[in-house]
């Protein structure tokens, strides 16, 4: 299976992600469940998807709250879809929508700002992952409370890189000459075939991690000011994309990549055709049931000045300004996100798991009370060890997260730098022109966007 | 008297009798319009109603999701002249036509007169020639995704075979788009049907007179069969015109379904994927109307001169 062919295979694989949890109750929502009563109408999640991770959260909710009749969308967040639920007679009480594009919604007063909420069902912000909470928040008002955290790692091949004579646990990836030379070494070329990818740096999509190791976010001031033209993200750009020569250029690496059987048992870890590449955590989960045998070392990514970092995203649960049941909306996304709820579902996760005898490798939160009683109660990986340490790695970096703030032209912004690293790949434009020009195009975008 | 009275009836009778045919006129009109009721009112209430609304929103800045809308005159229209990306977009487009429109018609054409020498097996044939029209959208840009790789698709390996150049269909930014028309190529089937309709409908005696008097092949094709089916040609190059300017559904599940990843950058950008980032992505519906009306005025004027300079070489048999 190519990369081409992931998206819906990698929506499956996000929807099964996998946890266990124990019994441990510091954040109970608050209302009176008795006063909460009426419809309410959830959109972007389903019941009815078979993820089971949602199927018991909604099940919570249903029992604490039995005077609520919930219903769902059954489908992901789409904007289209969603601004004819907007538009509809019956528009969405809540929404489940990612995070990296909640800030044009804030912009244009679709969320209803949640400081009330907070106060009425109680909700300690300071238990959900800061990453995730700047997401969400403008002005000191948060506007949603996260529910995945999807961070980013190195996986490396333990193997591939044995056979060239590098040790996986202690290349310095914080040095890029170092993994410059790595990559280099790592690369394999046969009569001008590319057999093997040395280190892949995933562009354009990871520019944002590459950046902010760098020292450069690639946007600031809560997502009013692009930082493209930053020097620092204009040397991120040229480094990672450096990456791809030694595998024969831009064009040769996609073609090889797209190849990749990337859910499958022969993917790129098990035919040795790939030694290393930051990923994000989801896919530790694809492995772990496709090629279980694959020998892999996970480590953090790195900032140049050795420290660990990561870059995350995710789902947030907000609140529709068009909602005419506030009191329920409030206490549904409260439950949904709340310690007691996630530990409920990595529980059952963790069963269902333990009868089909697959490892149980957790399921990553927004709020970091439950993901520490999820990995230090429920989650057992001692069978597993390679994994053990891998859930190690990344619950010692969500600490060290960061994200794109909630800007007013989040998609514009994602087009536009998007389109720039696309430019400087293929070779019709060189870096620090194309960011300059765009950083100047999508600043008048966000200008213009910002209420 | 009695004469004069007979006279009268039968004046009278006549007069009834015309009011009769008037009035059955009427009533033939009142119960044709009311057959065709479902269609003028499904046209005025999702066709011209929301034509004409998006005429006004292309003269406004209208965002979906803000409640306040403001009049800004022909803004949009001067945005578009200095967004490169319209440019490029429809540079793209332009380009796919020029070589779409008259691809499709020339392969359809070689096909369906394949088709109309087979014998039994012509049902088979035809089915397999229509099957890709079948085909949903995104499982056709899915499939080609896979025919098309760069590394080992189908269609490198059967070129490499060849001893040809394998180029990047879908990473090389000077092959993404001839990657995109061998794929909508492939789709050729409607336009086969409709010649080979027209081809059944020849009358053999020309042909037959073509012979005796020493005509070539060539000559028979050139002087018969183009002219006596110039108005299926004219019908296909009309249409096929429309959808290629139009095209969006395969490029977009190939290269835009995950944003992010879409490593053709520009390549695939074409007019109506442009338009839609504009209405859905960025909230802009107000520009993306006014790109819109820019479409369907470039398609006016290219089906204007067509149907113009149609008159000098489609021929109707009633005419």
């Amino acid at each position: 299976m190519s990369t081409r062919r992931i998206v819906p295979a990698l929506l499956v694989a996000m929807l099964v992600f996998a946890a266990c949890g124990d019994d441990d109750t510091p954040s109970e929502p608050s209302a009176d469940p008795a006063d909460v009563t009426g419809d309410l109408f959830a959109f972007g999640f389903g019941y009815e998807t078979g993820d089971q991770i949602a199927q018991v959260r909604i099940d919570e909710f249903r029992d604490a709250y039995p005077d609520v009749d919930v219903s769902f969308s059954e489908s992901g967040f789409d904007n289209q879809t969603f601004l004819s639920a907007l538009a509809s007679g019956e528009p969405p009480d809540v929404v489940n929508l990612p995070r990296s594009s909640i800030g044009t919604y804030i912009a244009r007063g679709v969320l209803e700002p949640l400081d009330e909420c907070i106060e009425q069902e109680e909700i300690d912000m300071d238990v959900y992952y800061p990453a995730g909470v700047g997401q969400v928040t403008v002005d000191g008002t948060h506007y949603a409370i996260p529910e995945f955290f999807n961070s980013r790692v190195w996986m490396i091949n333990n193997t591939v890189f044995e056979e060239a004579g590098i040790d996986p646990a202690t290349l310095d990836l914080s040095d890029w000459d170092a993994i410059a030379a790595a990559n280099e070494q790592l690369t394999q070329m046969d009569g001008g075939q590319l057999n093997r990818i040395g280190i892949d740096p995933k562009l354009p999509e990871f520019l944002p991690l590459w950046s902010n190791s760098n020292g450069a976010p690639m946007l600031l001031d809560e997502g009013r000011t692009s930082n493209l033209d930053d020097p620092a993200v204009i040397e991120a750009l040229e480094f990672s994309n450096s990456l791809h020569e030694p595998a024969g250029g831009r064009t040769t690496f996609l073609d090889f990549r797209d190849t990749w059987d990337f859910f499958g048992a022969e993917n790129q870890f098990a035919t040795g055709e790939l030694a290393a590449m930051p990923m994000e955590i989801w896919y530790l989960n694809v492995l772990a049931e496709a090629s279980p045998d694959v020998d892999l070392t996970v480590r953090p990514f790195m900032t140049r000045e050795g420290e660990p970092i990561t870059f995350a995203d995710g789902n947030s649960w907000a609140i529709s300004t068009s909602t005419d049941n506030a009191a329920a909306a409030c206490a549904f996304i409260a439950t949904m996100t709340s310690t007691e709820t996630w530990v409920a579902a990595a529980e059952a996760r963790a069963e269902t798991r333990a009868e089909e005898g697959l490892a149980n490798l957790g399921v990553y939160t927004g709020n970091r009370e439950a993901d520490e009683v999820i990995f230090t109660e429920i989650v057992d990986l001692s069978e597993f060890p390679a994994m053990a340490e891998a859930v190690e790695v990344i619950r010692e970096v969500q600490d060290q997260a960061v994200a794109f703030p909630p800007s007013p032209a989040a998609a514009e912004f994602e087009a536009a730098w998007v389109a720039a690293v696309n430019a400087v790949m293929t070779g019709e434009a060189e870096a620090a022109a194309e960011l300059q020009e765009t950083d100047e195009a999508i600043q008048a975008t966000i200008d213009a966007a910002v209420p | 008297m009695s004469t004069s009275t007979e006279q009268r009836r039968d004046t009278s009778r006549r007069q009834v009798t015309g009011k009769r045919r008037m009035t059955k006129k009427r009533r033939e009109s009142v119960w044709a319009l009311i057959f065709i009721s479902p269609w003028i009112i499904g046209f005025l209430v999702f066709m011209a109603g929301p034509m004409l609304w998006s005429l006004w929103l292309s003269f406004t800045d209208y965002d979906p999701l803000v409640p306040d809308t403001n009049f800004v005159g022909i803004e949009n229209y001067q945005q578009m002249i200095e967004d490169p990306l319209v440019r490029v977009s429809l540079w793209n487009t332009i380009f796919f036509t020029i070589f779409n429109v008259p691809g499709t018609m020339i392969i359809g054409l070689v096909l369906a007169m394949m088709l109309n020498q087979v014998g039994k097996a012509a049902g088979f044939f035809r089915t397999a020639f229509y099957l890709p029209n079948v085909t949903p959208a995104v499982a056709v840009g899915a499939l080609f995704l896979l025919l098309l790789n760069g590394r080992d698709g189908l269609v490198n390996n059967a070129l490499g075979a060849l001893g040809l150049p394998t180029p990047s269909w879908l990473n090389d930014p000077a092959f993404i788009k001839p990657g995109i028309i061998m794929m909508m190529l492939w789709s050729v089937g409607s336009t086969v049907i409709i010649y080979l309709a027209a081809l059944q409908t020849l009358p053999k005696q020309l042909y037959e007179a073509a012979r005796i008097d020493g005509a070539s092949p060539w000559q028979q094709f050139r002087s018969i069969t183009v002219p006596m089916i110039s108005g299926a040609i004219f019908f296909t190059l009309i249409i096929n015109t429309i959808a290629s300017l139009q095209l969006f559904t395969e490029v977009y599940a190939m290269f835009f379904g995950q944003q992010e990843s879409g490593a053709a950058g520009e390549a695939a950008l074409f007019y109506v994927i442009y338009l839609f980032q504009n209405a859905f992505e960025f909230f802009n519906m107000g520009y993306a109307s006014a790109m819109a009306w820019l479409l369907f005025a470039i398609i006016g004027v290219i089906t204007f001169v067509q149907v113009k300079t149609s008159k000098r070489w489609v021929y109707y048999e009633g005419e």
